[in-house]
């Protein structure tokens, strides 16, 4: 269970931070979206690609102890919800930090890790974490 | 058949709560709605539509088809009854009964019954919150290693960093289902616990503890709704169900405005009221959706009983079973258990009883009207519906 969608390895939107602008209003997306909850069908055919920088502030976060089982070895983890420079709020872990040091309005940037393996021997996933800047 | 006006619970029924290792999924489904069919003096074959709700057995106990299951079990198989799993996840219960009120409105049917089931003990460990986590956005939120409590705990520190609201003011939602669910004989936890107990109890999520969260729970609820026509010709004193609202929000907590703002809980409460025509003053106890102690107090403010970052005002005496505004007469979801399909139908199952003052120990005094609060995810659902005499 729990295990990495096969689709979800081909998410360039996950390696590389990509998300959509809408071409009616220029309001930026993460996750990427074919349609403006905005505009609405204004918006079909006009959603770009826009790569964010990375660069955010912590909205807030939690220090997770009791976790499913694909992520107890990280146990206790940091995760929390970055505010992007661009605009749209996104859910990550930050990582190389000590939970003392994590405080609501900090501002943290993108960094590019492995995020699990299918099985024992299986492809790696890789996808987007954040630390301090 | 004659176009309904009003549509009635006539009879309820559930099994106890907690961690029933010796009943089976079909067990569980069939004891609640046999006292159900019981309670409302009818028989099986009087049922015309049967809905199931249901969250997670797909997965869980690797059972699919759970309205057959149910109809079967129940010995209505030759009966031919229709039946239907209706799935909104935590919400699936409020959703079922939702769908059972419109199909009696519409005219279709008289007597429908709605039963609610989950059995989440048949997971061993930690698998269980993995499963818990689908019913958040799993490609961009689990995915990342968010649970059901990391959500909730999340939106938790941003509102009391911004309202300065107490880690104490939280406890209080979890205290207070305790001492109802004391006065409970069907619910999981009946001890009474304190405000220092969740301070120190283990942390799942910080900064929510495991008292602040809703048990792991097996149980069954179930509710027979039926039409005026009905209600009428048999001379039943049924307890009406004045309205019904449902409204979504944003899956993601991220993609919300506020991420302690409950938009779909503020706008089918509004609904809610609005067509069952009573204001806030006129209810008489609230059942809510506080699967995470902080969702007590967010469902309070967005449900309009209190200004945003006020509902402390409220937890310490105002939400006690003989306060102003008592809060889960049943125990709520932290103490009377939370078994996902299942808990939106108990609230109706509580409000029956309440309504027609049976609920022993636990009666709110002179209780007139009922607001049922049942919620999905970190608030991507939300059912509300107003109950009263
Ligand atoms: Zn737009």
């Amino acid at each position: 269970m729990g295990q990495l969608s096969r689709f979800w390895r081909e998410s360039e939107h996950r390696y590389r931070l990509l998300g959509s602008k809408c071409g009616n209003c220029g309001t930026v997306y993460f996750p990427p979206r074919e349609v403006c909850p905005t505009c609405h069908r204004d918006s079909i055919g006009k959603m770009k690609d826009i790569e964010l920088s990375g660069d955010g502030v912590i909205e807030s976060f939690t220090v997770v102890h009791e976790a499913p089982p694909r992520f107890s070895r990280q146990r206790p983890y940091i995760l929390a919800l970055i505010k992007t420079e661009e605009g749209p709020m996104l859910t990550g872990q930050i990582v190389d930090a000590d939970p003392d040091e994590v405080e609501i309005g900090k501002k943290v940037h993108a960094v590019f890790r492995r995020m699990g393996e299918d099985g024992e021997s299986g492809v790696i996933v890789y996808g987007y974490k954040f630390v301090l800047d | 058949m004659e176009l309904s006006n009003d549509v009635y619970i006539i009879g309820a029924g559930e099994t106890k709560f907690g961690e029933l290792w010796d009943k089976s999924l079909r067990d569980l489904a069939v004891e609640a709605g046999l006292e159900a069919i019981k309670d409302a003096n009818i028989y099986s074959k009087d049922l015309q539509m049967l809905y199931a709700s249901n969250s997670l057995a797909g997965t869980i106990n690797e059972q699919s088809n759970i309205a057959a299951l149910a109809a079967d079990f129940s010995g209505i198989a030759e009966n031919h009854v229709p039946a239907v799993r209706v799935e909104a996840s935590t919400a699936s219960g409020g959703a079922a009964v939702r769908e059972a009120y419109l199909a009696i409105k519409s005219g279709e049917y008289d007597v429908v019954m709605v039963g609610g089931v989950e059995k989440m003990t048949d997971i061993y460990g930690t698998e269980i919150i993995d499963v818990q986590s689908s019913i958040l956005d799993r490609e961009w939120e689990s995915f990342n290693g968010a649970t059901p409590a990391a959500m909730a705990a999340i939106a938790a520190r941003r509102y009391m960093h911004d309202f300065n609201v107490e880690r104490e003011a939280i406890s209080m939602v979890a205290v207070n289902d305790h001492a109802n669910a004391s006065l409970n004989p069907d619910a999981q936890y009946r001890n009474k616990i304190t405000v220092d107990q969740v301070l120190n109890s283990d942390p799942v999520a910080e900064p929510l503890n495991v008292f602040d969260c809703s048990p792991i729970t097996d149980g069954a609820s179930a509710i027979i709704l039926a039409s005026e026509g009905f209600v009428k010709k048999n001379r039943i004193d049924g307890v009406r169900i004045l309205s019904s609202a449902m409204a979504e929000d944003y899956l993601a907590l991220h993609s919300r405005k506020s991420i302690y703002t409950l938009e779909s809980t503020k706008i089918a409460t509004e609904e809610a009221l609005k067509k069952a025509g009573i204001k806030r003053e006129d209810v008489s106890f609230l059942e809510l959706n506080d699967s995470y102690s902080i969702y007590g107090l967010l469902e309070l403010e967005d449900m309009g009983f209190a200004e945003k970052g006020k509902a402390k005002d409220l937890v310490y005496d105002d939400i006690k079973l003989n306060g102003r505004l008592p809060v889960n007469p049943s125990g709520g979801l932290k103490a009377k258990g939370n078994p996902l399909g299942a808990t939106g139908v108990s609230q109706f199952f509580e409000a029956y009883l309440q309504l027609k003052g049976k609920a022993g120990q636990r009666q709110v005094k002179d209780a007139r009207y009922a607001l049922l609060h049942n919620m999905a995810g970190t608030g991507a659902t939300s059912v509300v519906h107003v109950v009263g005499e």
